[in-house]
């Protein structure tokens, strides 16, 4: 028991460590800021590519969401990473992380967004533009209100899958929250750094993952 | 072009590391499917506990579901692999691997059921506990038979995203896909057995995604 506190719980470490951690948050904030604003808006796109009326705009956007869908986002940032500088393109830790996760995240968000629009009854398309609203206006004023409402929890909790896909950033030695806590665990050998780093996951995201329960549960009901 | 070539489809390259690159998928599908198993069976039997609605034991249930799911499944590795030899528990990393999946699917799994069972209408518990069946037959033969079905499609979305996480045990050492050909990679100083990699894990998790979009259409949520 001492010996557990003493190896995941140990104050004097967490207190050493902290500095280094809140450095790696401030990062890890940064990933967030940058990936969550694009891949919503990137994800639209997809989305609306994916809903055209042309037969090969709808496919190809589709088997690219079903294709960065299948790669495991890790993979995808270690060809970004260390795979393209072969083709001679090559990024800082940073740049590549945000390429690799808003490819991966833009699908997954287009697939929401997708499953929320086709929620939203064609008779609203068809009324909408019989009041004289243009596409873009029916689309920005009646389609997409509604279908954000119906997908919210389906958005929210994509995004906390962001902010916990973040902490694989560590790998390309970007120095996020957990990549720091990592760094001060193998200074230290204790494990006590990443426990402060998982206290700080949770109390990022533990009221969201509350909420998004209790979304899910209204719709549900 | 043909520099291209030789960097991403070099032919030796491939045909050195191509049993290295299969002995990799070997590992994953035998993670994945081991995860997927144990994974979705203990959320499945958390979410009949949950049913009974014992308080202490439903705290217990809800605060693990939570931290599961809002934990980073890189740091729970970590934290695993790294923290249990230091308090003398020594566990393979494939082990880890397993046990940090399974566990992490099993909330997500557990949530998904759960918000299935609460989904079934309160008539069809007392329709059928008006007929005689107990508390238990009811939750086996009338209500988990609804609520399975309508936690298909989340639970199939879900199951793929963690189990492409199998590629997070290159981390902590386990021979999957990832890690030969990282090492394939940096041994032959080609990118061809990155590809190779990426190529692995579409042939595994396309037919995957593209069931998981069937039976997206096939068991609709129903939303107003």
């Amino acid at each position: 028991m001492q010996a557990l506190a003493e190896q995941f719980f140990n104050l004097d470490i967490m207190a050493q460590a902290l500095p280094l951690i809140l450095a790696g948050l401030r990062q890890t904030l940064l990933i967030c800021l940058i990936v969550v604003p694009l891949g919503l808006a990137g994800g639209l796109l997809v989305a609306l590519i994916s809903l055209s009326r042309l037969r090969v705009m709808r496919w190809t956007a589709i088997a690219a969401i079903d294709f960065f869908r299948s790669i495991p986002p890790l993979v995808l940032l270690i060809f970004v990473y260390s795979g393209l500088p072969f083709a001679g393109i090559r990024m800082s830790p940073l740049t590549a992380v945000a390429v690799a996760f808003l490819l991966n995240t833009s699908s997954y968000y287009g697939e929401i967004y997708r499953a929320g629009i086709e929620s939203v009854g064609a008779g609203q398309w068809d009324a909408a533009r019989s009041t004289g609203l243009r596409a873009w206006q029916a689309l920005a004023y009646v389609v997409l209100p509604q279908a954000v409402r119906n997908v919210l929890p389906d958005l929210v909790s994509n995004t906390v899958e962001v902010v916990k896909l973040t902490s694989i950033a560590s790998v390309v030695a970007l120095p996020e929250l957990l990549y720091s806590a990592d760094m001060a665990r193998s200074v230290t050998f204790n494990s006590s750094p990443i426990v402060l780093a998982a206290a700080i996951y949770l109390a990022a995201l533990w009221p969201i993952v509350r909420l998004i329960s209790r979304l899910e549960r209204r719709i549900a009901a | 072009m043909s520099r291209f070539l030789d960097t991403f489809f070099n032919g030796t390259v491939f045909e050195r590391y191509l049993p290295a690159i299969l002995k990799g998928m070997v590992v994953t599908i035998e993670i994945a499917v081991l995860v997927v198993i144990t994974g979705i069976l203990l959320g499945l039997a958390l979410a009949v506990v949950r049913s009974f609605r014992v308080l202490a034991i439903n705290a217990v249930i809800v605060v693990l579901v939570d931290v599961l799911r809002a934990l980073p499944p890189m740091v729970l590795l970590l934290l695993v692999y790294f923290g249990l030899p230091n308090v003398g528990i020594v566990v393979p990393s494939f082990a880890v691997l397993w046990l940090v999946l399974a566990l992490v699917l099993a909330a997500f799994a557990e949530e998904i059921f759960w918000a299935g069972i609460l989904s079934i209408p309160k008539g069809q518990w007392e329709a059928a506990r008006s007929t005689g069946l107990g508390f238990l037959a009811t939750l086996v033969h009338v209500v988990l038979p609804q609520a399975i079905r309508l936690a298909v499609p989340p639970l199939t979305n879900r199951t793929i995203a963690i189990t492409k996480n199998t590629a997070l045990g290159t981390v902590i050492g386990v021979g999957e896909i990832l890690n030969q050909a990282t090492a394939a990679q940096s041994f032959s100083g080609n990118a061809t057995p990155l590809m190779m990699g990426a190529i692995a894990y579409l042939i595994l998790f396309v037919p995957v995604v593209a069931l998981g979009r069937w039976l997206e259409t096939r068991f609709a949520w129903r939303r107003a």
